[in-house]
């Protein structure tokens, strides 16, 4: 570079990250708000199914993967504090690989609750082992809403790792702002899913 | 050193982060992509040339104006003036050397190649047949073609206009050169910053209603389809809620071209700066309240259809304020008449033809006699062909010298210009009439009644072709054997005219001075540079 | 010049199709109100573009000079485009509500669409395909469904579309006002034939239509039918007076305000009680059981319509 370069005015880019973050979440909100749309519209009109279909979800393992997410959340909120204070400065990439080993623990409990609802026949399509009209229907969007919660999921493992290989502060906040985001979806989903048909 | 003379290998373009490659290939894609569509348009003319089906089979047919539509809305005119100038002038613009995200820009051109390369394998597999809309429960059970691949390309390009949209809103909130408030940004920066809001907040809701059109025809239970309890008028308003807004992504762009190629030839600062601003604004605001305008014979309840209709009309307002700026910044001014300015004059009234007959679309009672005619498909033409495919075309001719660094023959710019709009006009303007007689679109076989209208728009159509054709030649002969341009060839004030033809790789290597005014013409002191 | 030429002329220039409903020439005119408007607006538009062009043309004597900001020009064609608009609006408006207010005296007419025909069924049973005969002069009223993809019934000689959606009645009424045939066209995009579904509409003086209904009358209307698939589907069982079930009353039901189990009221149209049976759990009544099995894959668009027909032909308790 020449020495005029220097004379350019520097753009702070971990703000500019963390602008692209927020707008990028934005777009994802209506992602997941179009999905949701759907969700509650079928709600709505299957009661009766989705009831039933809600029953037969796994409600010990979806909580244990509730408990997992939050406490990932917490682990990154305190990366993003230890990056503020120097002297704890060497916690940050430790606090990072356990937020991306607790979410990758989260897949696994994820992929077993796939394989028993696959060996009760509760994946949509020939040999669907639920009799009530809607509850299919019910399927359909389960696994539509947590393959695309997993595979954001399974994106925010990667991020971690690769923040926690070396980062900016910054680059830190925007991970975790992804990864916040990333659980609220699940804060949403997690009642949607396990508990709304249980007390009928 | 210039940004073309930065590299010479093939890896220096496939891989380069600077916007101005970038943009680059986008416009060889994106060319590439307009002719694919363009020959699918031609021979839908050719079909229509007569009454009886007698050139291509029934589904045929229904594959080629769905390959058509496809093509042109997703991979042509979306991308078409925010990725190619949008990329190019952006950072010029604002005195930036770069967008916020370079490599982001890269990975955007991939998912759009990646996903343009899977709806042409899905038409090389034999092709969709439901129309761009992809209406529920024809796409979901009864269509035997490739629904599910072709939406698959729609949602990887999709990725790739929200990342573009973001990198632009970053871009514009960041890297404006110092003393750049907002509104001392161009009108082209505005509209930019407009539609990349509708691109980021839009395409999100088209990715999951593909998905779920996926899901439905791969499992057979779903949301859209009755047969298991689903209702087909939510696909409509998931699809719309997105697509009305793309229409604005499709026409702001141009609006911006308009606003930059106008005070330049007329000498004369643009009227109502601050007006222009806000009505971009409210077109990208309002243009999201009035998707139900497509479906006021669908099943929609009366009360929703009228709240969509009221707003309709509403969202015309600033449309109608920029026409009449546009109009009065003309006057007082010293006009010439070089190629660029009269693709912008064909877009202002092409554009005002367009956006008026939509306006005998947002009427309740007419809708129902004109809906699914073929005063639709003319309304949209004219907006979308004669409005934002001409300001394209503007644009191409405006910015062209600053790219390359080289003139091309005015005359034969001129020549294309006027070409292109009489072709134009004698393509669609039968068509209206068509439409208020009562013929559907989506029609491979017609009533003879209809054949003289049908035949005069063909033969425009070749005319029109024509047109379209003519660029590729001059623009090519002005790459070896053009004139040096200079860096400002046509004495304009925006900032991408402070750095040389073509600019450098690190655009500027100070940061450029923005002027008191961005649109600082004096109408007594006229363009001197030969034309 | 005598009539007869003045009506040829008139064809021959026709920009609108033949009108021969009784809402036509109110869309026409809405049509023509709109043309000259806009059409002024672009001419205007388009005259000034070119005068500015021409007198400010580069060289031309004209005065040139720096245009300051009019605040009151702006907002003179910001605000004057806006009443204008809300004025349209409401015209238009107007005359939407008007296609939906249907008159009670409608005769009604099935019709179910699939691809590529029109299947339609009269009041007295005598089926048609692709062809509707209508008496001159009187309201007619559409109950429409489609079985597999949505189409739309279009008539531009009546001015009148309206999509016809799987899983649900939509309905369109009209009153022809001219004798002849008028093409009947499918206007939604619905598969490999959808532009060759094509039918017609043939309207005939009243006498000659009552004669044409009879004539083809072998089987039993649909209200009829109706009746006797409720017994053979076994509805009767719960719901005719008597039985042990204790299930509500059908009889009159159509229009009728229900009120639903989760404190919700609503009116019983054609799509309620299409629901209602399909869908039985979905709207349960105020103080009955959920016991209602549900009759979808039972009952064909047909049957759902004859029951539908026997409904409306019922009369309840006052
Ligand atoms: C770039 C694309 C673009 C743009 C900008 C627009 C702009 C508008 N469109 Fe259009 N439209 C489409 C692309 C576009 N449209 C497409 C692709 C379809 C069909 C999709 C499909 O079914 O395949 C469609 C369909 C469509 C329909 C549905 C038709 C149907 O299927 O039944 C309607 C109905 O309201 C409509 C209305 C409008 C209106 C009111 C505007 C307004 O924004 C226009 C505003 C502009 C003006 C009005 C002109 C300037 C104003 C003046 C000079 C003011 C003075 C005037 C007076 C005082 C009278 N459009
Ligand atoms: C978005 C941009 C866009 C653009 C640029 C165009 C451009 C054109 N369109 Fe397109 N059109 C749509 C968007 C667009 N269209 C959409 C969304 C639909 C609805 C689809 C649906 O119903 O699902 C549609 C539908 C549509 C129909 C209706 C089909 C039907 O309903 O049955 C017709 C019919 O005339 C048509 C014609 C044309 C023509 C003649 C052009 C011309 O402007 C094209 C000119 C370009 C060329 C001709 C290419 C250049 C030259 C060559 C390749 C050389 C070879 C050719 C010759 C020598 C003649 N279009
Ligand atoms: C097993 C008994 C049973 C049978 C068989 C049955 N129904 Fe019902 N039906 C009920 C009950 C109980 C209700 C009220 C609760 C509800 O809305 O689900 C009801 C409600 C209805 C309603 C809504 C009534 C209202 O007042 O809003 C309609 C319409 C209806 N049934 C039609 C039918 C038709 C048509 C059939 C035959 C094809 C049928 N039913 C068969 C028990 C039955
Ligand atoms: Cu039926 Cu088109
Ligand atoms: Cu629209």
């Amino acid at each position: 570079m020449n020495s005029r370069t220097l004379a350019w005015p520097q753009h702070d880019e971990a703000e500019a990250a963390r602008l692209g973050m927020w707008i990028f979440l934005g777009s994802e909100l209506l992602f997941f708000g179009g999905l949701a749309l759907a969700y509650a519209w079928a709600r709505a009109h299957w009661s009766a199914g989705f009831a039933e279909a809600g029953r037969h979800t796994h409600v010990v393992l979806g909580t244990l993967n509730t408990a997992l997410l939050l406490t990932s959340s917490a682990v990154v909120a305190l990366a993003v504090a230890c990056t503020r204070h120097p002297p704890q400065a060497r916690w940050t990439a430790r606090l990072l690989w356990l937020t991306a080993a607790l979410g990758l623990a989260f897949l696994a409990v994820k992929a077993f609750e796939y394989g028993m609802e696959w060996r009760e026949h509760l994946v949509p399509g020939a040999g669907f082992a639920l009799r009530t009209a809607g509850s299919e229907l019910f399927f359909l969007l389960y696994f539509l809403l947590t393959g695309i919660h997993a595979v954001h999921l399974l994106a925010g493992v990667v991020l971690m790792g690769v923040l926690a290989r070396g980062a900016t502060p910054r680059g830190v906040e925007a991970g975790a702002l992804y990864w916040h985001f990333v659980d609220l979806v699940w804060i949403f989903l997690y009642p949607l899913i396990y508990l709304l048909g249980r007390n009928t | 050193m210039s940004y073309l003379e930065d590299g010479f290998t093939l890896r220096s373009w496939l891989a380069s982060t600077d916007h101005k490659r970038i943009a680059i290939l986008y416009a060889l894609t994106i060319t590439a992509f307009f002719f694919v569509g363009g020959s699918a348009a031609t021979l839908i003319r050719l079909e229509l040339a007569t009454p009886a089906g007698d050139l291509v089979s029934h589904d045929t047919y229904n594959r080629l104006f769905t390959a058509h539509g496809v093509i042109m809305v997703w991979l042509f005119l979306i991308p078409s003036i925010p990725s190619v100038l949008g990329n190019f002038l952006i950072p010029l613009m604002i005195g930036a050397r770069d967008l916020a995200f370079p490599r982001l820009n890269l990975l955007s051109w991939y998912l759009y190649v990646a996903g343009g390369l899977i709806i042409l394998v899905a038409l090389a597999l034999g092709g969709v047949d439901t129309g761009w809309t992809f209406y529920t429960p024809y796409s979901t059970m009864f269509s035997n073609s490739w629904v599910a691949v072709t939406l698959v390309g729609v949602f990887v390009t999709g990725f790739s206009s929200i990342l573009t949209g973001l990198n632009f809103i970053v871009t514009v909130h960041q890297l404006r050169t110092p003393g750049l408030g907002w509104f001392r940004l161009p009108l082209f920066v505005w509209a930019h910053y407009a539609t990349s809001i509708i691109l980021v907040l839009a395409t999100p809701v088209l990715a999951i209603t593909s998905l779920l059109v996926v899901a439905e025809r791969l499992w057979h239970i779903g949301v859209f389809d009755p047969a298991h309890g689903g209702d087909p008028l939510l696909f409509q308003h998931l699809f719309w809620f997105y697509s009305h807004p793309a229409v604005y992504i499709m026409i702001l762009p141009a609006m911006g071209v308009a606003s930059e190629i106008i005070p330049c030839f007329a000498r004369q600062r643009i009227f109502g700066y601050r007006f222009m601003a806000y009505a971009i604004l409210g077109i990208a605001s309002i243009g999201f309240l009035v998707w139900g305008h497509h479906m006021f014979v669908s099943g929609q309840s009366v009360a929703a259809s009228m709240v969509f209709s009221l707003l309709s009309f509403l969202v015309a307002i600033p449309s109608a304020i920029k026409v009449f700026n546009w109009t009065a910044t003309l006057y007082k001014g010293s006009i010439r008449f070089d190629a660029p300015m009269l693709y912008a004059l064909g877009f202002v009234g092409l554009f005002t033809i367009g956006g008026l007959t939509g306006l005998f679309l947002a009427a309740l009672a007419l809708d129902v006699h004109l809906t699914d005619t073929y005063f639709v498909v003319s309304h949209f033409h004219y907006i979308m062909v004669g409005g934002s495919v001409m300001a394209y075309f503007g644009a191409l001719h405006f910015w062209w010298p600053k790219a390359t660094g080289r003139m091309y023959s005015d005359l034969w710019a001129r020549i294309a210009a006027v070409l292109i709009f009489l072709g134009f006009n004698f393509t669609f303007f039968p068509q209206y009439l068509l439409g208020v007689r009562g013929m559907p679109r989506r029609y491979h076989v017609y009533p003879a009644e209809f054949q003289v209208l049908n035949l005069l728009s063909s033969a425009g159509a070749v005319v029109l072709a024509l047109g379209y054709l003519l660029p590729l030649f001059y623009f090519a002969w002005s790459l070896r054997a053009g004139r040096a341009a200079g860096a400002n060839p046509f004495d304009a004030r925006g900032l991408e005219w402070q750095t040389p033809s073509p600019p450098p790789t690190h655009n500027f290597d100070t940061p450029p001075q923005p002027p008191e005014h961005v649109y600082a013409y004096d109408p007594n002191a006229p363009l001197r540079t030969p034309a | 010049m005598n009539g007869d030429t003045d009506a040829r002329l008139a064809a021959s220039f026709r920009l609108l199709a033949q009108s021969a409903s009784s809402i036509a020439p109110r869309s026409d005119l809405l049509f023509t109100a709109m043309l000259l408007l806009c059409g002024a607006v672009a001419v205007g538009v388009c005259i000034t573009l070119l005068w500015f062009c021409i007198r400010y043309r580069q060289g031309s004597a004209a005065v040139r000079g720096t245009v300051e900001r009019k605040l009151g020009i702006e907002l003179a064609w910001t605000l004057l485009p806006l009443l204008l608009f809300i004025a349209l609006f409401t015209w238009a408006a107007f005359d939407f509500v008007r296609l939906y207010r249907v008159p009670p005296d409608a005769l009604p007419v099935y019709v179910i669409a699939k691809q590529w025909m029109w299947k339609l069924q009269h009041r007295n049973g005598r089926r048609e395909i692709n062809e509707l005969h209508v008496p001159l002069g009187q309201p007619v009223r559409l109950v429409m469904t489609s079985q597999d993809a949505i189409h739309s019934f279009f008539v531009p000689a009546f001015r009148l579309k309206q999509d016809v959606v799987p899983g649900r009645y939509t309905g369109l009424w009209f009153q022809a006002t001219e004798l002849g045939e008028f093409p009947l066209l499918c206007a939604e995009f619905c598969g490999s034939e959808h532009s060759a579904m094509l039918g017609r509409i043939v309207v005939m003086p009243p006498a000659d239509y009552a004669r044409w209904l009879d004539a083809g009358n072998a089987q039993p209307g649909p209200a009829q039918q109706g009746f006797a698939r409720f017994r053979q589907l076994g509805c009767s069982g719960c719901h005719a007076a008597g039985s042990t079930v204790h299930a509500p009353a059908l009889e009159g039901l159509p229009g009728r305000l229900v009120h639903l189990q989760d404190g919700r009221t609503v009116v019983a149209d054609d799509n309620y009680i299409r629901d209602s049976i399909l869908l039985p759990h979905k709207d349960v009544v105020a103080g009955f059981a959920p016991v209602m099995p549900s009759f979808a894959g039972q009952v064909s668009e047909e049957d759902l319509q004859a029951l539908l027909a026997w409904l409306h032909s019922t009369k309840g308790p006052p």
